[in-house]
């Protein structure tokens, strides 16, 4: 094995193999995490203020979503889009398209997480802020917008960074269904040539590549909305629904 | 002088408990009504009612001749009512100046010059123009609870509600927020005010009720339950609080 990782031939493939293989594997990958994010993003508060709200049948909506997807695993899920979606679409043989599966797959998975984030956050502020808002006249999606959100952000932003950073790495199960994303292509590449430490070495690099600029980013937000003072919120309460994927 | 506020048989009850049985109950315009009662008599659930923070159970609220209603309640908070919490509630992500002028700005689209400087003379008023910058959580209870009186002022309010405004602070700050008080008191704005400063509502109150077990069961001017209040738990109540 070591033997193989110093042999320079095996480097050069690589090399070789970058524009054709790894690079749009990486843009496939790249694409699929961004998309996939906002996509979580949106499910997430959008769950998650519905988890808060008052009424029954809506919290009973986002708890059975968050529940269905935590609860089973992405890669079956994933699996269940590409090969039991289209046949329930009308099974014309329509394929959908790879990117579409990858950010459906890690966008509504993470989404549910995502939700959990949102809602704990919004819980942890205390009740009399909305209802300083609520005699003041704001409605409830002002509320949100003005008084609750942004003191619910400097919360959230550590578990949501934790949450953004896994979303990206299991973009990686797309490659069970052939999702010409990093993962499959590093696949691809070394069972080709039975070059796998190169392969996985040089895709790990890559998914670095994307996720350390993202950690820096969030510690950077949590360092900045730090400085914004926030209502009294329990912090352990916090620390406990945050422990997550 | 026309009715601020008007009650009918306003009932509130929680589960089985009956927080509010039956409460009628005028207040004229610019009238000063202070609300006391022992704790859990239903008195702050009635001043929350007034503000719809809990959707009566039964009964009519009016404020200004026009029914609250849960379809309206907002327009009327915006158009009538402020209040002022126990827990000043202010909004701590914002400045002094922000706190304020939110509400102007997003809901009666004042444009944002003007809201800064009805937001500065709302601050001059309790005395605290020089704490437009800070952050509320820089600020002792007191100011804290000025500040929060002060945002209840901006938004030019006819009714200001008060809900214990000096039960939360500690004894030395507790006077600093009775003088804003009694200062406002002396202008035409209504107010109704749940307290247990008695020296407050001796000097201010135009009129006084006594809260207990979700009823009021006594009503009069302040030198009449200084003096010779009728009803024994309303002594009973009185001896405890006046020493």
């Amino acid at each position: 094995m070591l033997n193989g990782l110093l042999k320079a031939n095996r480097w050069n493939a690589l090399l070789e193999a970058i524009p054709e293989y790894y690079i749009p594997g990486f843009l496939m990958t790249l694409r699929t995490a961004i998309c996939g994010l906002l996509l979580a993003l949106l499910l997430g508060i959008i769950f998650g203020m519905l988890s808060t709200s008052r009424s029954r049948v809506l919290k009973a909506i986002s708890r059975v979503y968050v529940e269905f997807f935590q609860n089973t695993p992405l890669a079956l899920q994933v699996v269940f889009y590409y090969s039991c979606l289209p046949i329930l679409l009308g099974g014309t043989g329509m394929r959908i398209p790879k990117f579409v599966l990858g950010l459906m797959g890690v966008g509504i998975y993470h989404g549910a997480y995502i939700s959990e984030v949102i809602r704990t956050g919004i819980e942890a502020i205390p009740p009399g802020q909305s209802e300083a808002a609520k005699s003041q006249g704001f409605s409830y999606l002002q509320t949100m917008r003005y008084i609750i959100m942004p003191q619910t952000i400097r919360i959230i932003m550590p578990p949501l960074a934790n949450q953004a950073l896994n979303l990206v790495k299991n973009t990686s199960v797309l490659a069970m269904v052939a999702g010409m994303d990093l993962m499959y292509f590093t696949d691809s590449f070394g069972s080709s040539t039975g070059y796998f430490a190169q392969a996985y070495f040089c895709s790990a690099l890559m998914y670095f590549i994307i996720c350390y600029p993202l950690a820096r980013l969030a510690r950077y937000l949590e360092i900045r909305s730090m400085r914004q003072p926030v209502a009294k919120v329990n912090m352990t309460q916090m620390m406990e629904d945050s422990i997550n994927v | 002088m026309a009715d601020m506020v008007k009650v009918e048989n306003l009932c509130k009850n929680f589960g089985d408990f009956e927080a509010l049985k039956n409460i009628n109950l005028t207040v004229r315009e610019g009238e000063k009504l202070v609300i006391i009662g022992p704790s859990g008599s239903g008195k702050s659930t009635l001043i929350r009612c007034i503000n719809y923070l809990e959707e009566p159970t039964s009964g009519k609220i009016f404020i200004g001749g026009q029914e609250v209603t849960r379809k309206n309640h907002r327009e009327m908070a915006k158009k009538y009512s402020a209040m002022v919490f126990q827990q000043f509630n202010l909004y701590p992500h914002l400045t002094v100046m922000e706190n304020l002028t939110l509400a102007p700005m997003k809901l009666q689209h004042v444009p944002k010059k003007e809201a800064e400087e009805e937001a500065m003379r709302c601050l001059k008023r309790v005395g605290l123009e020089e704490k437009a910058k800070v952050y509320p959580n820089q600020l002792s209870g007191g100011q804290q609870q000025r500040v929060a009186i002060a945002r209840a002022l901006c938004t030019k309010q006819k009714l200001l509600l008060f809900d214990e405004p000096t039960s939360a602070l500690d004894p030395e700050m507790v006077q600093e927020v009775l003088n804003v008080m009694v200062e406002l008191a002396k202008e035409k704005i209504t107010m109704i005010c749940v307290t247990h400063e008695m020296g407050f509502a001796r000097q201010v109150a135009d009129r006084v009720i006594f809260v207990h077990r979700g009823e009021i069961i006594e009503e009069g001017t302040p030198e009449h339950f200084f003096t010779n209040p009728e009803h024994e738990r309303t002594k009973e109540f009185l001896s405890k609080i006046l020493h």
